[in-house]
């Protein structure tokens, strides 16, 4: 009997037994991926949701230098100005408005009054230099899906962002009557206590923006100024608008005015002056360093979340260790047939170890299904709740070292029950002695 | 030189109750290029033990065991390892297949530890031993005269020069006991393997021209018998 003698292959022999030992312990197998796999998709979801959604908050161009709002918190201010959360801080006079409207420092100033909503979505009330004049992005104008136009500022008269739009079915041409709020009751609807006589027609729908500006009701400022129950400080003497009659300027009052700059050197010429000097208003500027500070002072939560996250891995390499080591005691006779017929300690052993990585490798690989999943969710979750979109497929560089960092886990892990495999004693697991 | 020259080799065990027992005493034994040798021996006569040295499973605590001119007992367990995966086949009486391994796989991985993986003389062997319509089967999908053919098949996988066979037959019937010894022979003739074969079997034993009395080499087994 002739033969050509192959190359040794202990690579393929490692590989066999592996292989083999997965398909016979196939169900506990799958569970340790699973588990592997959602550590590793865990870890990757959170460093790029942490990533993505500040830089959507704190990088993307919303189309303003800064806020000017009632002495109080910048955030505060930020937060329910451009994001459209949180309460408004307070109001300050029209009079303010007008004179930053005629500063030819200030390029653009929109004014913004608040203190309604339609089914929780918040009602703007501002002019139509919004439609006109903002720029944001890319200096990208707002733009009106079909053939929607701005609204009328002396009509009741209502534009949406396209996230309303698709939310509450409202469409062009639909009529709604704001709720009086922030925040909208299950209870409220249009014809409940909480609902305004004033009846608004739909006249246009934004393209979407993916920006919170997708959120809004926008209506004339008009409008929330002659709401049904709506009461104006401006100056700070009340009064109480009547229909037909003009309201004095001295009597309107704002939630916050968006300011764009003619010059990069005048924020810091207002911040002196508003925040430095003066004790009446609070100018937030710039807002990106807002909303990094607020990170940053949030950063904990992610280091909890990641640490979480890290927790749910050494569990899963606890997993695949638990899972490998205790196959090792029912394999003892195959280490010892497996020894007997010319294979090395070594070759046990990283069997073994190729074995947990080999779990965790596929691990790694299923965690791009579970990262995938929980970034869909989570990016659903932060579009509803702020009109922010982040931007879920952005290469984090997270997902270029946990995957190979779960299967040099996993290696790490197949280590213990590899040394117990390794200290097998062949004589005594392969046959009774005679 | 002979392919296998044992001198003064000594294997004791320690007894559960402290005192150390000697299994192995073989002053001198040897085994020729393509010898058939077999050993009659009782069960707890210490000829798995005695086996088992030879295979370089176990360390002597005495003597020197020299294969194919290499003295094993000098040499480390790595290098024993890789002198039994390429020099030495070995038969057990329980077969000692890999259970979730298909025949063909039993074979080739044997192979894959030795001298590499060669899959025309894997399949020629299984053809040989008559598993040519089994190559896929997993042992438990196989007769025990089935299973003990692959075992042999495995044994000769990288062209050993020694095969040892511990009561290979000592599970099988008549009819499978005398097919799978005279296949195992015969491999071993083909291939120029010496065999050197344990068994309790007179059956067996009476085909050998070369069977000797374990007891009549190992003087631990004759001072056992003395004592008993």
């Amino acid at each position: 009997m002739t033969t050509a003698i192959a190359h040794p292959s202990r690579a393929l022999a490692v590989a066999l037994i592996v292989r083999r030992s997965l398909r016979r312990h196939a169900f506990a197998t799958a569970v340790t991926i699973l588990a592997a796999g959602l550590a590793s998709g865990l870890v990757m979801a959170v460093f790029a949701i942490q990533s993505q959604s500040q830089r959507a908050f704190t990088g993307g161009n919303v189309g303003f230098d800064a806020v000017l709002g009632a002495r109080g918190s910048k955030l505060q201010l930020v937060l329910n100005s451009v994001f459209h959360l949180d309460e408004s801080p307070g109001n300050i006079p029209w009079s303010v408005y007008a004179r930053l409207k005629a500063d030819p420092r200030i390029r653009l100033a929109i004014p913004y009054a608040v203190g309604d909503n339609y089914r929780g979505y918040r009602i703007v009330g501002t002019t139509p230099d919004l439609f006109d004049r903002y720029r944001y992005g890319n200096d990208r104008s707002l733009a009106f899906a079909g053939k929607g136009r701005a609204f009328d500022p002396d009509l009741r008269e209502a534009v949406i962002g396209s996230f309303v739009a698709e939310r509450t079915g409202l469409r062009y041409g639909d009529h709604f009557h704001p709720s009086h709020g922030i925040s909208f009751d299950d209870a409220d609807d249009d014809e409940g206590h909480h609902a305004h006589n004033e009846e608004y027609v739909v006249v246009g729908v934004l393209e979407p923006t993916n920006s919170p500006i997708d959120r809004v009701v926008w209506i004339p400022i008009e409008g929330v100024f002659r709401m049904g129950g709506h009461v104006l400080r401006g100056e700070g003497q009340v009064f109480v608008p009547k229909h037909g009659e003009t309201i004095p300027d001295e009597h309107k009052e704002l939630s916050a005015i968006m300011l764009k700059f003619a010059a990069p050197t005048v924020g810091a010429d207002l911040d002196n002056v508003i925040n430095k000097e003066g004790k009446e208003f609070t100018l937030a500027w710039p807002i990106a360093a807002v909303m990094t500070g607020f990170f940053e002072k949030f950063g904990w939560i992610t280091r909890v979340l990641l640490l979480v996250a890290y927790l749910v891995v050494a569990v899963s390499a606890c997993a695949i260790l638990a899972a490998v080591y205790n196959t090792i005691n029912e394999r003892r006779r195959e280490f010892a047939i497996l020894r007997a017929i010319g294979a090395r300690k070594s070759i046990v052993f990283s069997a073994i170890v190729v074995e947990s990585a080999t779990i965790a490798a596929f691990g790694a690989v299923l965690g791009f299904v579970f990262y995938s999943a929980i970034v869909i969710v989570a990016a659903s979750i932060i579009r509803t709740q702020t009109g922010v979109v982040i931007d879920a497929w952005a290469f984090h560089p997270a997902l270029a070292y946990v995957p190979p960092g779960m299967i040099a886990l996993g290696a790490l892990a197949g280590v213990v029950p590899a040394v117990k495999a390794y200290a097998t004693d062949v004589a005594a697991n392969l046959n009774p002695h005679s | 030189m002979p392919l296998l020259e044992i001198t003064d080799l000594t294997k004791h065990y320690r007894t559960p109750d402290g005192a150390t027992s000697t299994v192995v005493d073989v002053p001198a034994f040897s085994l020729e290029t393509a010898e058939q040798c077999a050993l009659r021996g009782e069960s707890g006569s210490g000829k798995t033990t005695f086996l088992n040295l030879i295979a370089g499973i176990l360390a002597p605590d005495g003597g020197r065991i020299t294969i194919v001119g290499e003295d094993i007992t000098a040499q480390g367990e790595s290098n024993r390892d890789r002198l039994r995966a390429t020099h030495i086949g070995y038969v057990f009486q329980t077969f000692n297949l890999l259970q979730g391994y298909t025949a063909l796989e039993n074979v080739e991985l044997a192979m894959m530890l030795g001298r590499g993986i060669d899959h025309a003389f894997s399949r020629k062997l299984l053809e040989h031993v008559g598993m040519s319509q089994r190559l896929h089967y997993r042992p438990a999908q196989l007769s025990v005269g089935q299973q003990q053919r692959v075992a042999v098949a495995r044994a000769m996988a990288n062209h050993p020069q020694l095969v040892l066979a511990d009561e290979p037959t000592g599970n099988l019937d008549a009819a499978n006991a005398q097919t799978s010894l005279a296949l195992l022979r015969e491999l071993c003739e083909t291939n120029n393997a010496a065999l050197l074969l344990v068994s309790h079997d007179p059956a067996v034993l009476a085909q050998f021209d070369d069977s000797r009395d374990f007891a009549e080499i190992n003087r631990a087994a004759v001072s056992k018998e003395a004592t008993a």
